[in-house]
């Protein structure tokens, strides 16, 4: 015996309606593979390209609390933009984020990362620059490599001081494809 | 020293409990009414979720809220009917032995004793059980033990 897929649909809709849940998850499609997409009632939480529900989930509940639930009208809003974005008709994100449980430094190297236009890139020199820490390209880095939510905060525009595109979390195959798309190089 | 186990994320509570509990709805409601049972079990279940204190007797726990859903649904449809047996199948000794014991109780206060006594669950889960308040969960315990100390006694 199963759950129908109608059944688990409308237990979903509920907790969703019912204001229940406190991370919303689901697993979309997009040009550069599948993505994680969490959020809560605040806003997006995260973006991964690792889609292994085991490890999110936890990671998730640690953010937020651990009623986390696959929804996908929690990740309605962010799954439209994402799509609109891939499909090149959108070059800014009007989503409310959720940046809870991350570090004041962190939250505002993503401030500034998050002002980078659609179609530019920048340094991680001049990204420490503008948080007032100039020295800290290094952290700055690590920041990016650990960027809870890709793609909306554009690490993807970041790149070296010579101009090499130096890493990205979710490959550099995938850094290439989202410069390309945005116009870059 | 028992170390608390940790809650897993509601996502994995629901996948791997739902097909029993949804078993459990059907064979005491019948199939068509107990899909909207089986939605109140779960909303019950996560509304309760961010208060647990550990994620031990998860599975004990969720077959109680269903237990009682189905119970409050059987008492909306046949008001004057009897009630149906409340204990869900376990076959934990602490469980046995208490359910054995608590047999004569009146069912909210029978789960509320079990889950107390047996599975050492806090009120807040328990009144999610009995989809009742912390407080009623607690005066349903003491009443229960209350009632089975009076009934070794006599």
């Amino acid at each position: 015996m199963t759950v129908s897929p109608d059944l688990d649909r409308r237990f979903r809709e509920a907790a969703f309606t019912l204001d229940l849940v406190d991370i919303g998850f689901d697993v979309l499609d997009s040009p550069i593979g599948p993505l994680f997409v969490a959020a809560s009632a605040r806003g997006l939480a995260a973006i991964s390209f690792q889609t292994d529900p085991e490890d999110q989930l936890e990671r998730m509940a640690r953010i937020a609390g651990p009623a986390v639930l696959r929804s996908p009208r929690l990740v309605e809003g962010a799954r439209r933009e994402l799509d609109e974005y891939f499909a090149g008709r959108r070059r800014i994100f009007d989503l409310a984020l959720d940046l809870r449980a991350l570090p004041a430094f962190t939250v505002s190297v993503l401030h500034e990362l998050a002002r980078v236009p659609y179609g530019e890139t920048t340094t991680y020199g001049a990204l420490a620059a503008r948080v007032g820490r100039p020295k800290a390209a290094r952290a700055v880095g690590t920041v990016m490599n650990r960027n809870r939510i890709p793609i909306v905060l554009p690490c993807h525009r970041v790149v070296g001081a010579s101009g090499d595109l130096v890493g990205y979390a979710g490959g550099l195959d995938r850094k290439i494809t989202l410069l390309e798309l945005e116009g870059v190089r | 020293m028992m170390h608390a186990v940790a809650i897993p994320p509601f996502e994995h509570f629901y996948e791997q409990h739902r097909v029993e509990v949804l078993r459990l709805l059907r064979r005491r409601l019948g199939a068509e009414r107990a899909d909207d049972a089986f939605q109140e079990t779960f909303l019950r279940a996560l509304r309760a979720y961010r208060r647990l204190e550990h994620g031990e007797h998860l599975r004990a726990w969720v077959l109680t809220i269903a237990q009682n859903v189905a119970l409050d649904a059987l008492r909306r449809a046949k008001p004057t009917s009897e009630l149906v047996e409340s204990g869900a199948e376990d076959s934990r000794p602490a469980y046995e032995e208490l359910a054995a014991l608590t047999d004569g109780l009146p069912p909210k206060e029978r789960a509320a004793v079990v889950l107390r006594y047996g599975y050492d669950l806090s009120y807040d889960q328990i009144a999610a059980a009995l989809g009742s308040s912390p407080n009623a969960a607690r005066q349903a315990a003491s009443t229960g033990v209350r009632r089975l100390r009076r009934s070794v006694s006599s």
